[in-house]
């Protein structure tokens, strides 16, 4: 029997899928996820699988993100209809990254779906809130930035989904955790560079840096699901990982090499973790003196 | 008397570092992604000088393809150096690669009969073109990708042929210093006479790059290190770097910017390529 907080299970498993896609073969991809998924499934069902940032198509597209960008019901059906060739009517809730076109406006998202046996229901959907563009990244030339950080209820509880850098911005999982988050999605594709370090590239142990506090400050579980692989010159660093509300690596994948990272998270950890470092409880208590400061550059009143 | 602890910048004036176990892993994994995985080519051809650039390019593939999937070419002329040769026989001979030596004299006079003033600049330009030539071509009968062998330092001070040197499509160490290059080539095992000696465009008896570039290698790179993250020429001056040798390499970098772009194209429409028709390279 699965272990329980307040009458729910807590114990879950989850897999994330280090891909590195074929640019632009967004079917071709798809039906390698129907792979994978096969191949995931013969061992064990979990409850969620995570895709990286723009897992069937390649991150950077330029101009082909037009070509590629699907609708958030198109994509769901593309990604279900992949799981049932790979596992039949399993239930499973599914996460990936993948690039939005929305009645013509563009946006770089991530997709969370709830595959039942014979439906399956879109749970969320976020928009890259940050859109890096700068150096190497120019994602604003070609996408709209999302408006909204929203939490949402999935098997696993309360998931806040952010994209790449939006887990830069501490505000970010700051925010998602005050709105109920337990468990932070990051979706990413991050391309490598720093050869200074000690055991690896700088801008790995960068991000483990952050994914590790941001996980340690809030008491939440993140699962960091990267792309891999080289796109013109510029390799993506993989390392997906499973980090737990105390900042412990669980689990996490090389840079290189597709693979699935197997593991399990228990919510009873965040609460645990929150027990003993109470900084979300905290920041609630504070938040307000924080917000309510007129020297920070908040619009007065709603927009509306 | 409570102890004072100081930051200090004295490390600045230092050429960047690099961990090369890192960086070889990094590079072996790019030329395999861009070879095998990308193009569905399995060999690689690279014109071998007995330079420290490309012998570090040809260890990097030996290990990314397999030493038997490399082809490395000699290409002198009349006037190269023996030790050019021989010092590529060494990379040849410590690695197992596949090795021709071609030699260009024919073809670079073939031309230059007709062209007597020519001086060293052009001459030399047309030798290094004359290379790429023979380079692509023994590509197109080996089904071996061109692996470009130039590092990041003449890149920024344009010190190479446009269009020459720079045309091979892939190209693992652009993106390293000279200095690191060195680093990485002792990591990698490079026989230690091609790390030692002078580096040479071997176009003329005694020549050397840092006596054409009238600076060091080690001096160069630090500066272009912290020219590349934005510090202004009075910034480097006051970190400690000698104002002459930052005048010198801001001028050649700014001076040489159009060598490290693609032709200008002039825009009439708004699909033109590459300004509105924008597509990765891999796609």
């Amino acid at each position: 029997m699965a272990a329980r907080t307040n009458g729910v299970p807590s114990n879950f498993d989850v897999r994330l899928v280090q891909v590195k896609p074929s640019k632009g073969r967004y079917a071709e991809n798809l039906a390698q996820a129907g792979n994978i998924f096969e191949q995931i499934v013969a061992e064990k069902t979990p409850d969620l699988i995570v895709f990286p940032e723009g897992a069937m198509t390649g991150y950077f597209l330029e101009g082909a993100v037009y070509d590629l960008a699907r609708s958030a019901p198109v994509f769901a059906g593309d990604l279900v209809r992949a799981w049932r060739e790979g596992a039949g009517d399993r239930e499973v809730e599914l996460a990936s990254g993948f690039y939005e076109n929305d009645d013509g406006t563009y946006y770089n998202s991530a997709l969370y779906v709830r595959v039942g046996r014979k439906d399956h229901e879109i749970l969320h959907v976020h928009r890259k809130m940050f859109l890096p563009t700068y150096g190497v990244f120019d994602e604003a030339r070609f996408l709209s930035r999302g408006r909204r950080l929203q939490t949402f209820e999935t098997r696993i509880g309360r998931v806040a989904m952010l994209i790449c850098e939006d887990v830069w911005h501490a505000i970010m999982p700051t925010i998602a955790a005050i709105k109920g988050a337990r468990v932070l999605i990051v979706p990413s594709a991050a391309p490598g560079r720093g050869i200074e370090g000690e055991s690896e590239l700088t801008s790995i142990t960068r991000w483990r840096e952050i994914l590790r506090t941001t996980a340690s400050e809030h008491g939440v579980y993140v699962l960091y699901a990267g792309l891999t692989g080289f796109e013109g010159g510029k390799g993506m660093t993989g390392s997906s990982s499973i980090i737990d509300p105390r900042g412990v690596v669980t689990v996490e994948a090389p840079e290189f090499g597709e693979c699935v990272v197997s593991g399990t998270i228990d919510l009873r950890e965040a609460d645990l973790a929150r027990a003993t470092l109470p900084l979300l409880g905290d920041l609630n208590a504070v938040l307000p003196d924080l917000l309510l400061d007129e020297e920070l550059p908040l619009p007065k009143g709603r927009p509306s | 008397m409570i102890a004072v602890v100081r930051a200090s910048h004295t490390g600045l004036l230092a050429p960047p570092g690099i961990n090369s176990e890192i960086a070889t892993r990094w590079l072996v994994a790019f030329l395999q992604d861009e070879l095998i995985v990308r193009r569905g080519i399995t060999r690689a051809v690279i014109g071998l000088s007995g330079g420290v650039d490309s012998a570090v390019t040809a260890y990097l593939c030996a290990r990314a393809l397999g030493p038997e999937n490399v082809y490395a070419i000699r290409m002198p002329y009349k006037t190269s150096s023996p030790a050019s040769l021989a010092d590529a026989q060494l990379v040849i001979d410590a690695l197992g690669v596949r090795a021709r030596t071609i030699e260009i004299t024919a073809a670079v006079d073939g031309y230059l009969q007709f062209e007597p003033d020519a001086d060293a600049r052009r001459r030399g330009n047309v030798m290094a073109r004359t290379r790429m030539v023979v380079l692509f071509d023994q590509s197109a009968k080996l089904d071996a990708l061109p692996v470009g062998t130039g590092n990041k330092t003449e890149r920024l001070l344009g010190y190479f042929t446009w269009h020459a040197d720079d045309t091979p499509p892939v190209n693992p160490i652009g993106d390293l210093f000279k200095t690191q290059v060195w680093e990485l080539a002792r990591y990698l095992g490079v026989p230690q006479v091609l790390i030692d000696k002078a580096p040479s465009a071997d176009l003329e008896a005694d020549q050397t790059d840092e006596g054409d570039l009238g600076i060091t290698y080690a001096r160069a790179d630090a500066i272009l290190a912290q020219l590349l993250l934005g510090y202004s020429d009075l910034q480097l001056i006051e970190r400690g770097f000698d104002a002459h040798d930052v005048a010198l390499v801001r001028r050649r970098v700014d001076s040489t910017h159009w060598k490290r772009h693609l032709p200008t194209t002039a825009m009439l429409t708004n699909t033109a390529i590459n300004e509105f028709y924008l597509r990765p390279v891999d796609y």
